[in-house]
């Protein structure tokens, strides 16, 4: 059970997004709705790569592919004038399931060090074709025309735009809490711990860990969709390795292993990008020794400090 | 004129496999020995790159050069290893590859500060820019040639150094059972210290040779580092034969691959489509090897004995 200092600070931090909003257009200031449109955006993402991460042990660096394919499934169909929301966005969650799917039955097959380095090729074998495909932009990458088409929800109105990231970030988080405490999340959490004993009482842990594998890759598609309709722009750096860190990074930093962490950890990453950036172009001089020091000291991440961190769940 | 053209590429493959050997050593040295995923040894080969080719501009000898970065880039090793990495030992690859992600955001920043965001510039040093004939009617350029000759000497001296000498043997029994040396008297610490600034000291060897070859700029490390962890993956992890061998199939591969796949879809696709799949087959093939030695083989091709 959530604890309660805890609660207090999970209602906190989700009415602070709810009224991001209206704050930034008292302050007159549209940049911050966009910086908290693109932290929810990557906390998707992270709150993905937790899935297997944290609660599998599925150490893939190499989740960034599937935040391409999602950006693809929505631009290489505007490119060709479908428009229609509903059919880009399923294509992102259906093409990066069908990806994850392939990765994760070749993947698994190996673990540790084997695991990370694997997922890594074939993350860069999807990074290099969408940098030879010069017919949906090349190297360059290309301008998103028009934003996906919703029904009755018009995403080029900035706010309408938040609102519908903010409800998809809220409907994951609840449905990652069911996930995890059901029966499926306890056999994941069970083989991450002892894959050997959950063999021996008869689950095929492979094909828990491989369901996993899709699920969050159909998620961080659906991210990836919601990235280049925030940028306008399709480019295959979105596929990049370090991208695939950068997650990472976010799901440590704010602590791995609960459905909350992630999400801190994106808006700690990318508020501290935006402060150091503003402070100095060389900001990644100070970002580099911080993670060194939270990956040396502060193992539990920044979830581990909140009130009430003896409860690992969230 | 094919068998030239190959025998050219053969050459070429030579050169980038010793290269990515001399990156794979340290790498796979450090991975066997402390058990540490290092993906900031990318970085260790960009700071040779950087100190090697700054002393050269400034005194005009090559030599000087090498002579300053490969015992600089040693002691800044030596000095990462104290500082951060020598707790990262007992902790679990998650916690290695996110601390040394953060060092490589602080070494690209740092060189930036230092020499700015463009590529420094450098040439071949004036002895070597010519050519010389490796086979009747074949000329090679001779700074290439050089490479290989060095990198092939390197494997050598490396091979009886763990394999005949007594610091080897110690090196060996520490990556075997770390606990039992340190038991008999080993000072394993200074050990693990002097291997990972060696290591450091192979790859500034690597990057400062690179420099004049490929561009010396910020980022330099990365691209070779994940060709790297395609080598040691692929050779076996924590083994310097894998080490050998997969950094000559992975260097020849990529280089036959980008030189001829493209003229050998064209018969079979026809130009167009060999146009536009040739270079992203190209770029993509030594993933694909690796996905492919993974699957039949999970721990590489030379996997190393552990206990």
């Amino acid at each position: 059970m959530i604890s309660r200092g805890r609660a207090v600070v999970l209602l906190a931090g989700f009415l602070v997004l709810a009224v991001v909003p209206a704050v930034a257009a008292m302050l007159n200031e549209p940049f911050y709705l966009d910086l908290f449109r693109r932290i929810m955006i990557f906390a998707i993402a992270a709150v993905s790569l937790d899935l297997i991460l944290g609660y599998g042990g599925m150490v893939s660096f190499g989740h960034a592919a599937y935040l391409g394919i999602g950006a693809y499934a929505v631009a290489v169909p505007a490119f060709y004038g479908i428009e229609s929301g509903l059919v880009q966005w399923t294509l992102a969650v259906l093409a990066s399931a069908a990806a994850a799917l392939v990765i994760g039955a070749v993947s698994l097959r190996t673990t540790g060090m084997s695991f990370i380095m694997i997922t890594l090729a074939f993350a860069q074998m999807f990074y290099y074709l969408g940098i030879s495909i010069n017919a949906w932009g090349g190297d360059d990458g290309m301008r998103l025309a028009r934003r996906s088409r919703l029904p009755a929800l018009d995403l080029a109105d900035a706010t309408v735009f938040y609102y519908v990231v903010l409800a998809i970030l809220v409907g994951l988080l609840w449905l990652g809490h069911r996930l995890v405490h059901a029966r499926f999340g306890a056999v994941i959490r069970a083989s991450r711990s002892n894959e050997t004993r959950m063999r021996a009482i008869g689950f095929s842990t492979f094909r828990y860990k491989l369901a996993a594998f899709v699920l969050a890759g159909a998620v961080c598609g659906l991210a990836g969709a919601l990235l280049t309709n925030q940028t306008d722009y399709l480019t295959p750096s979105y596929m990049h390795w370090t991208r695939s860190g950068e997650i990472m990074v976010m799901v440590i930093l704010g602590g791995m292993g609960t459905l909350v962490g992630p999400v801190l950890g994106a808006a700690a990453y990318l508020l501290l990008e935006d402060v150091l950036s503003a402070w100095t172009v060389h900001w990644q001089i100070v970002l580099g020794p911080l993670l060194v020091l939270v990956v040396l000291y502060a193992r539990r991440g920044l979830y581990g400090l909140l009130p009430g961190s003896a409860s690992r769940d969230g | 004129m094919t068998a030239l053209l190959v025998a050219e590429q053969c050459l070429n493959g030579l050169q980038l496999g010793v290269m990515l050997f001399l990156m794979a050593a340290g790498l796979t040295l450090v991975f066997g020995i402390m058990n540490l995923v290092n993906l900031a040894h990318g970085s260790l080969y960009m700071v040779g790159a950087y100190l090697a080719t700054a002393v050269f501009n400034w005194s005009g000898s090559f030599l000087l050069g090498v002579l300053f970065a490969l015992p600089a880039t040693l002691a800044i090793g030596m000095l990462v290893e104290v500082i951060a990495l020598r707790r990262l030992y007992e902790r679990d690859h998650l916690d290695q590859v996110l601390a040394t992600f953060g060092l490589i955001l602080f070494f690209n920043e740092a060189v930036a500060i230092v020499w700015g965001r463009t590529a420094l510039f450098t040439r071949v040093p004036s002895a070597l820019t010519g050519h010389i004939m490796v086979l009747p009617g074949v000329s090679y350029p001779a700074y290439r040639a050089v490479i290989i000759l060095v990198g092939l000497a390197v494997a050598l001296v490396l091979y009886v150094l763990v394999s005949r000498t007594r610091l080897g043997m110690l090196i060996r029994a520490g990556a075997s059972n770390r606990t039992m040396v340190a038991a008999l008297g080993v000072n394993i610490r200074l050990l693990y210290t002097l291997v990972f600034g060696f290591g450091a000291a192979l790859a500034a060897l690597g990057g400062l040779m690179a420099g004049p070859i490929y561009n010396v700029q910020p980022g330099m490390g990365e691209e070779i580092l994940i060709q790297v962890l395609v080598v040691i993956v692929i050779g076996g992890i924590g083994s310097i034969r894998g080490a050998l061998v997969g950094a000559v199939v992975v260097g020849m591969v990529d280089t036959l691959g980008r030189a001829f796949l493209k003229p050998l879809l064209s018969t079979t696709l026809g130009p167009v489509a060999a146009q536009s799949a040739g270079p992203a087959l190209a770029s993509m093939l030594i993933y694909l090897l690796m996905a492919a030695v993974l699957f039949f083989r999970p721990r590489g091709l030379f996997p190393a004995v552990r206990s």
